[in-house]
């Protein structure tokens, strides 16, 4: 799956992240490719996921691409969890 | 983290900071005085926070101020800001910070790489934890040298 990490700028909270969120994938055993952007291009891009902050959830309600929220950008735990219940939503 | 990027002369422990912008000024103004920045890169900081709310606030008690290079930042450079009291951003769950690590980056791949190696750093809450302790910005980067060359 291709997963977007996004931030405001889209260079420097975004890459952190990318960076926690690749490690949350690979902890997960899911094969995803992860990138970061900011949050206007990330909003017309279609991908499997798009992983941001509370403050860009307005924005982000009109992405072609379903959005989970995270909290803490270096909370490996929270991101794994939210991408679960993302997965498990899908599939149920 | 590389001395190219970050100097003692970018490092300052327990500040006091009146409020948020007071702290996102102190960490900008250092990038300002070691010309990786504009003024303009400042006010484009709190604009945007103004503007879009604290995300730059990334976890809890940890700030990354930071704009688009094209907003006034003239070279690659990082500042660290500790404060002595910490100050509300008004972010739901990550308030109080106390730490500040503001950046200016360019569009090069070095920008990337040093946003890897500080991100790589940020993302281990023991050094964190040594960043809210140190008592001087030599400590600093003493501790980050030793860092990697212990690997």
């Amino acid at each position: 799956m291709k997963i977007l990490a996004v931030c405001g700028v889209g260079q420097g909270s975004s890459l952190i992240l990318k960076m926690n969120v690749q490690q949350a994938v690979d902890e997960m055993g899911l094969d995803a490719e992860v990138e970061n952007t900011d949050v206007s291009s990330a909003k017309m891009e279609e991908v499997d996921l798009i992983v941001a902050s509370g403050f860009h959830e307005g924005t982000l309600k009109e992405a072609l691409s379903p959005v989970v929220i995270v909290k803490d950008f270096m909370n490996v735990e929270e991101i794994k969890k939210q991408i679960q219940e993302f997965l498990d939503q899908k599939g149920g | 983290m590389d001395e190219r990027y970050l100097q003692e002369k970018n490092i300052r422990i327990k500040q006091e900071a009146n409020d948020w912008e007071d702290a996102v000024r102190k960490s900008g103004q250092l990038l300002v005085d070691s010309g990786c920045a504009g003024e303009e890169y400042i006010e484009a900081i709190i604009e945007m926070v103004k503007r879009d709310g604290p995300y730059i606030v990334i976890s809890p008690g940890l700030a990354l101020p930071h704009a688009r290079p094209e907003e006034g930042a003239r070279r690659e450079g990082i500042s660290i800001v500790t404060l002595q009291e910490p100050v509300e951003f008004g972010h739901p769950e990550n308030d109080p910070v106390d730490i500040l690590v503001a950046f200016t980056g360019s569009d090069g791949d070095s920008h990337l790489e040093m946003l890897q190696a500080l991100a790589g750093f940020l993302n281990q809450k023991e050094n964190l934890e040594f960043l809210r302790q140190a008592n001087s910005p030599r400590e600093v980067i003493d501790y980050i040298k030793n860092r990697e060359k212990g690997g």
